[in-house]
């Protein structure tokens, strides 16, 4: 049994995880939704011993390191704490309709990573050559799985004033509708998800400029990877006082919470794709 | 005249407090803060300057885009951000404190109906005996209540973690903590940057504005190495530096590895390893011939592309060589060099020539086996020189803000008032955040209190 072989049944578990969300949505069937979420749980153990097998099989290559080395593995991780987190929300809030909104994204990483990537183990280059790459890439990807998260709540939280606002007589849009959290709870679980999300970002920002002070001899350097991360807590910072600020409740902080992951997701993905700079995945920069 | 003053006073006061300034703050900053991600900073490379048209470039010139953290406009938000987090913490502080030390122990009738987490207790016995009860109940399952005596009822009030409401503050002053780490390592710290070529020492390096800042003491570079995996991929640049201080090494400062995420530091100065590469040309190369025949071997000395005659008329020659052949030559390392050989009579043959790999050497068949010792080319390695003394001041910044992100987050302001009067007591509840897991709280310690017997 090989760690790429358990990815593969991951990403395949995801996919009927996700199917059974939305046949639960469809249906209103309890054990769809049930069905779902075992399923979403099931998948998180698999990819967790996968991605020990993967960390196991990296030192049997005599190149030992965590698997979060490089764009791969990163997204592979990243699907992880998305289910984690997910799971997490589930079993404290008991809302398994949100795993129709969250698990997409996870299932999205894993089938890009599988099909579109590169699965090789490479060596760490001597820029990764470090303790803080763990403690980095966990909080860091933590924090945006919880935005993650928090971003298919308010897409959620969106649809659902949507349809209720243009449809007075909720009988045929209403019925899907129902499935829904109410408009309050959406609105308080988003800023819960955030709440976990913004103290990991801000440590993962933390652990990012004590390793870069470490290995460069500056703590900042506003290279675009520094300040995109910056953008994102801004955004998040701004959410948090919209909360307490009239006129900024519901669906603009529903709005912002989905540019905060868009924010994210460029600052994780976009920067590497379209601007230069120190976080190139491997490249050979020191 | 004065209270036109007063109000234009305390209209700039509510301007400096507003959460809406907050936001409009934090939104500017993120969405400049993208400008300097998009265009290049510092130093613009002449391509980006031949693809731009003048006036565009002469506008970003002026608007600062080019080092636009550095900017005007740019340093200003932070100022204006610092005020506004200093004017809502002067504003709200207060409140807060009074909050905490003087909280509302006696719970009058309107409040009592807005809570939702309230029970009710009806007993016999006294009301003195009651309120003893309560007392110890209270103290017991919550927290000791303060007593207060209010139209023939008592209120007994207690209250957990109330300091916890400080923590947004926390969070708050932590940035300014951070602000002023910042402004410490502008001013009393230095970067910058030297290359030193191996065997050889320095005493200054070269400032961000390029000019030469003494070390106060000498770093000599033993040597610099580069090794690469099969793959090609670098694995580690190691740089052996010694300090020295009047020409004498200085003890527990010789032969220090300095590698990529370790550096070395001295007095407060630290070197990161940070680039490296070849300082002199390095004319010559040295090769040896072995006779596969009576096993002699022969060292020369060459130059590059200068031809060299042996003794049975055979004639080779350096066409190239370089100190690491990884990067051309996937799972190999070290040095190597191009070799034309020319037998007499017979056309030339060019092949790869290895230091470290005998074996290859040995395999072309040829009765001379050709190897490459490498060159008396010198290597420099590139320091990150950076002394900031301010920097223990952003650890605590930072170290302050994930405390108050913890404190703000994840604890909350527990409140509980029981009201006793004759015959009956009633409890009521109430938390700052997360009322859920308090509810639960809530209903534990109200369940016992209905079924107390007085």
């Amino acid at each position: 049994m090989t760690s790429s072989m358990l990815f593969n049944v991951t990403t395949f578990t995801y996919l009927l995880s996700m199917i059974a969300f939305f046949a639960f949505l469809a249906s209103k069937s309890k054990s769809l939704g049930l069905a779902g979420s075992v399923l979403a749980y099931a998948g998180l153990l698999v990819q967790t011993v996968a991605i020990g097998l993967r960390w196991k099989e990296s030192y049997d290559m005599g190149v030992g390191h965590a698997p979060m080395s490089n764009l791969y593995e990163s997204i592979v991780f990243f699907s992880w704490t998305i289910v984690l987190i997910f799971t997490y929300i589930d079993i404290r809030y008991k809302y398994r309709i949100i795993g129709a909104f969250v698990i997409p994204f996870a299932l999205l990483g894993m089938a890009w990573a599988q099909l579109g990537m590169s699965t090789g183990i490479e060596p760490l280059v001597p820029a990764l050559q470090s303790n803080w790459l763990l403690y980095h890439v966990i909080t860091c990807f933590l924090g945006y799985a919880a935005f993650a998260v928090a971003c298919g709540i308010s897409i959620m939280y969106l649809i659902k004033t949507a349809v209720e606002g243009s449809n007075n007589n909720s009988s045929a849009a209403g019925g899907l509708m129902s499935m829904f959290p109410p408009l309050k709870v959406l609105d308080d679980l988003n800023y819960r998800a955030i709440m976990i999300g913004f103290p990991l970002l801000t440590l993962g920002i933390i652990t990012g400029a004590a390793w870069a002070n470490y290995a460069w001899g500056t703590y900042w350097s506003w290279d675009p990877k520094e300040t995109w991360s910056l953008i994102v807590w801004f955004v998040y910072a701004a959410f948090l006082h919209a909360r307490i600020t009239k006129g900024w409740v519901g669906k603009r902080a529903a709005w912002l919470s989905v540019i905060g992951f868009a924010a994210t997701i460029f600052c994780y993905l976009g920067v590497n794709l379209f601007l230069s700079g120190l976080h190139s995945y491997g490249s050979s920069k020191m | 005249m004065a209270t036109i003053e007063r109000s234009f006073v305390s209209k700039v006061w509510d301007f400096f407090c507003s959460l809406k300034l907050t936001l409009f703050l934090l939104i500017s900053l993120a969405l400049t803060s993208i400008i300097g991600t998009i265009l290049p900073q510092g130093t613009l490379p002449p391509q980006y300057v031949a693809e731009i048209s003048h006036t565009k470039l002469q506008i970003y010139t002026k608007l600062g885009f080019f080092d636009m953290y550095h900017s005007w406009w740019f340093i200003a938000l932070l100022y204006i951000f610092s005020l506004n987090l200093i004017s809502c913490s002067i504003k709200r502080l207060p409140h807060v404190f009074k909050f905490i030390s003087d909280p509302a122990l006696i719970l009058g009738e309107g409040q009592r109906n807005s809570f939702p987490l309230k029970k009710e207790l009806s007993f016999s016995g006294p009301i003195e005996k009651g309120k003893d009860r309560l007392v110890e109940f209270l103290g017991k399952e919550f927290a000791t209540p303060v007593i207060t005596e209010h139209n023939g009822e008592f209120h007994l009030f207690a209250q957990k973690t109330a300091w916890c409401r400080l923590g947004v503050y926390v969070v708050h002053f932590s940035i300014l903590v951070i602000f002023v780490g910042a402004i410490i390592g502008s001013l009393a710290g230095y970067k910058g940057f030297v290359a030193i070529v191996e065997g050889t020492s320095v005493n200054s390096f070269e400032g961000r504005n390029g000019q030469q800042i003494p070390l106060g003491f000498d770093v000599l570079c033993e040597k610099f190495t580069a090794e690469f995996y099969a793959n090609g991929a670098p694995k580690e640049y190691k740089s052996i530096l010694t300090v020295l201080e009047n020409g004498k090494p200085v003890p527990g400062y010789t032969h220090v590895k300095v590698i990529v995420n370790e550096p070395m530091t001295y007095k407060g100065i630290t070197f990161y390893q940070a680039s490296y590469g070849q300082a002199t040309e390095g004319g010559d190369h040295y090769v040896t011939v072995t006779s596969r025949k009576d096993g002699k071997a022969e060292k020369f000395t060459v130059h590059e592309g200068v031809p060299v005659t042996l003794k049975d008329g055979t004639t080779f020659k350096l066409l190239e060589a370089t100190q690491d052949v990884s990067p051309f030559a996937p799972g190999y390392s070290g040095p190597a060099a191009r070799i034309e050989v020319t037998r007499k009579g017979a056309a030339p043959q060019i092949f790869i020539a290895y230091r470290d790999y005998p074996d290859v050497n040995a395999q072309r068949g040829d009765n001379l086996i050709f190897s490459y010792e490498g060159s008396s080319a010198k290597q420099y390695t590139g320091l990150q020189v950076a002394k900031d003394p301010g920097v223990w001041v952003v650890w605590l910044g930072c170290t302050l803000m994930i405390l108050g992100l913890c404190i703000a987050f994840f604890m909350s302001h527990k409140r509980v008032w029981v009201v006793v009067s004759k015959g009956h007591a009633w409890i009521y509840g109430n938390a700052s955040k997360n009322q859920a897991a308090f509810q639960m709280q809530f209903e534990e310690v109200s369940e016992k209190f209905e079924h107390l017997k007085i």
